[in-house]
């Protein structure tokens, strides 16, 4: 495979140097958080390279581009990983070199393979939208019918933690939380996969409904999925009955909460993890200092906020106005 | 030779030790009269017929396995709704493996041209007619800018569209900022982008209009391959191009207008993406390619070039569809739907070459 690896412009003649790795340059979220590192470096005057795999789960590029980041001789990488387990040799490898490696996003495998983990509580992201779904049904929860819009076949950690979370939230028993489908809840209509686009997201709730017409909450795993979602509704005919959740917070994302298209969602920040990543390592580089995860958690949380025009007794939430304006895309 | 005849019996002599053997004039016919022999024989001659046994077979089985559910009216059409685009990629991919070629970026025409249409039209107001025009013309030119690397620059088709693919998938990220542009701001600037994901019904089904467009192209395409000159001469060109250049056929040119055709169909299949989706979304379709090439594969037309009906693909691509509605209603995890998939296609292809050793 071509790999599609951007090298980003030199920002200055900084002696500290940074990487980025991230899964896609296609995603937003990615994007975002490309943004957020570059405009960072430029103001702490930290030299910048960002890499990108071509397609989600491009994992050979990835490693690639530890390799050169060791050979530029970076202080530091910031890495959101396609393959978690698979990658932790090469992180290894730079670490051992003395570069210090931060996960943003998405945890690696185990979660102590890199030197800190900056991102969104999914589980938390989850639980936030399956709590507000269940206080929206009222007495009807109990007898609700929920399609689940997945990700990968492959299930990796964000996935599994947004899902198992959204059930924890609206009070299914998840038997093992580290796996998605173990679950005997007759309210469980089913669950499919999505590849977080628009067109996964039409054909999998396309499919979910084909087998069980009476689904009214949708989980999506992301906002294009959750837009796909709504579009199968609509040629159903049943948009109007059906509650749609979701997790991301980007621009279109908030403004289909606005427009009701989407119940409600959570919303993550890219350009925070990113920004505080390139602080880290700039502080890393001066005094060898490696940052420290929040209290209870096992990795830096980064924050999560629930969006939705509809607030609900006992979960914290905010308008979509106020979710556009700290929107990301 | 009846006036020599010899004296007595109308035969000469050395004739009679003859007697006892075949007189049987020679013929291409089984002399094994066994179910299977005839049937392959069956098959040998009316090649698109297996493929056409298989989704027969696969929906009747899927009937009895997830019951009412997937043999229903609306589930049928709605088996064509989910398989319109990438059965419509398929009908260009099978136009360029007709000539023993392959495109690797027809997804990825297909993905850039839905983004140029939807720039134009939604954020730059340019009038819907027009930006869908410009998606058509530059699907044609993207694949025009293919059949030149492999007609003029004589490089493997496997190559130029593996580089293509890389190009167009840049150039769909730098006009898309990765970003979708949301069904709802289609709706309100430019509906007509959306035409192909409407709907009638009949009785039970639902039909959309790209599923039907699928089928006008398949048809269209039928025509061209089989009742125009042109057509001869792609599978000319695909069976020999070196005894196509010396019968007079301008193998060149005929390449070209395959790629370029090709590339068109991509275009038009970039319209009729926007219906299905809702959205212009550059994240969506991106194994489209390769889910292009296993119709085409499933549905009997030889990779090799030159052999193979175009009504196969679309066939191909309703099998791959019924299989992954007939095995989701089914309950099945959906790493086992891929795994099926994967069995399927191979199958096919095994099918193929057995029905074709009748000739040995």
């Amino acid at each position: 495979m071509a790999a599609a690896v951007l090298a980003a412009s030199q920002a200055s003649a900084a002696d500290v140097g940074a990487c980025l790795i991230t899964k896609t340059d296609i995603n937003p979220f990615f994007v975002k958080m490309k943004e957020g590192a570059s405009a960072k470096a430029d103001e702490l005057g930290i030299d910048l390279s960002t890499y990108a795999g071509k397609v989600d789960g491009d994992h050979e590029t990835q490693v690639q581009a530890i390799e050169t980041c060791i050979a530029s001789g970076a202080k530091g990488i910031l890495l959101t990983a396609s393959d978690t387990k698979a990658i932790v040799p090469v992180v290894k490898k730079a670490r051992d070199a003395g570069l210090l490696v931060i996960a943003l996003d998405t945890p690696l495998d185990p979660i102590d393979a890199a030197d800190a983990t900056f991102a969104t509580d999914n589980f938390k992201a989850g639980e936030l939208i399956g709590q507000w779904a269940a206080a929206t049904l009222g007495d009807g929860a109990k007898d609700a019918k929920i399609g689940f819009l997945d990700l990968t076949p492959s299930q990796p950690t964000v996935d599994v933690l947004r899902d198992q979370g959204f059930m924890t939230g609206f009070g299914i028993d998840t038997k093992d939380v580290n796996r998605i489908g173990d679950e005997d809840d007759p309210r469980i209509a089913g669950h499919d996969v999505t590849n977080g686009n628009e067109e996964g997201g039409r054909k999998a709730m396309e499919n979910l409904l084909q087998r069980e017409p009476g689904i009214n909450v949708v989980y999506t795993i992301n906002e294009p999925a959750a837009a796909g979602a709504y579009e199968a509704l609509k040629s159903f005919g049943k948009e109007g009955d059906v509650l749609i959740v979701s997790v991301d917070g980007g621009c279109p994302g908030v403004q289909n909460v606005k427009e009701g298209v989407i119940g409600a969602t959570s919303q993550q920040y890219p350009l925070l993890m990113a920004s505080l990543g390139i602080e880290a390592i700039k502080a890393f580089a001066e005094s060898g200092k490696v940052p420290e995860p929040t209290p209870g958690l096992n990795f830096f949380n980064t924050g999560v906020t629930l969006i939705t025009d509809k607030p609900v007794e006992g979960v914290d939430s905010i308008g979509s106005a106020e979710g556009l304006e700290k929107c990301w895309g | 030779m009846s006036d020599l005849s010899g004296p007595s019996s109308g035969k000469h002599d050395f004739e009679s030790a003859l007697a006892d053997s075949d007189t049987s004039i020679a013929a291409f016919e089984s002399h094994q009269k066994s179910f299977f022999d005839r049937l392959q024989h069956f098959l040998h001659g009316n090649p698109t017929m297996v493929p056409v046994i298989v989704l027969a077979g696969s929906v009747i089985a899927f009937g009895f396995i997830a019951g009412e559910n997937f043999f229903s009216a609306f589930n049928l059409s709605l088996i064509m709704q989910q398989v319109s685009i990438i059965g419509i990629l398929a009908a260009a991919q099978s136009l360029v493996i007709l000539t023993a070629g392959i495109d690797l970026s027809v997804g990825a025409i297909m993905v850039l041209m839905s983004v140029v249409i939807g720039n134009l039209a939604v954020k730059l107001g340019v009038p819907a007619p027009f930006a869908i025009l410009v998606g058509f013309a530059g699907g044609a030119a993207a694949g025009y800018l293919n059949g030149t690397f492999v007609t003029r620059v004589r490089l493997p088709p496997f190559i130029v569209t593996l580089g293509t693919w890389n190009i167009f998938f840049a150039l769909t990220l730098w006009l898309s900022g990765a970003q979708s542009i949301r069904s709802q701001d289609i709706d309100a600037t430019a509906p007509l982008l959306k035409f192909f994901g409407d709907s009638f019904r009949v009785g039970g089904a639902q039909f959309t209009y790209g599923s039907i467009l699928m089928v006008v192209i398949f048809a269209v395409l039928w025509y061209l391959l089989n009742r125009t000159p042109w057509g001869r001469h792609v599978y000319a060109v695909g069976d020999d191009k070196e005894a196509a250049e010396l019968s007079g056929i301008r193998t060149d040119r005929v390449l070209l207008s395959v790629y370029a055709l090709a590339g068109l169909v991509c275009g038009i299949a970039a319209w009729a993406a926007i219906g299905r989706v809702g959205s212009v979304s550059p994240q969506s379709f991106q194994e489209a390619n390769l889910q292009s090439i296993t119709a085409v594969v499933i549905g009997g037309i030889s990779l090799f070039g030159g052999r193979g009906s175009i009504v196969g693909p679309l066939v191909g691509a309703l099998i791959v569809g019924v299989f992954n509605s007939g095995l989701r209603l089914a309950g099945v995890d959906v790493l086992w739907q891929v795994f099926a998939i994967g069995w399927l296609t191979i199958i096919a292809v095994a099918l193929d070459q057995w029905i074709r050793k009748l000739s040995s």
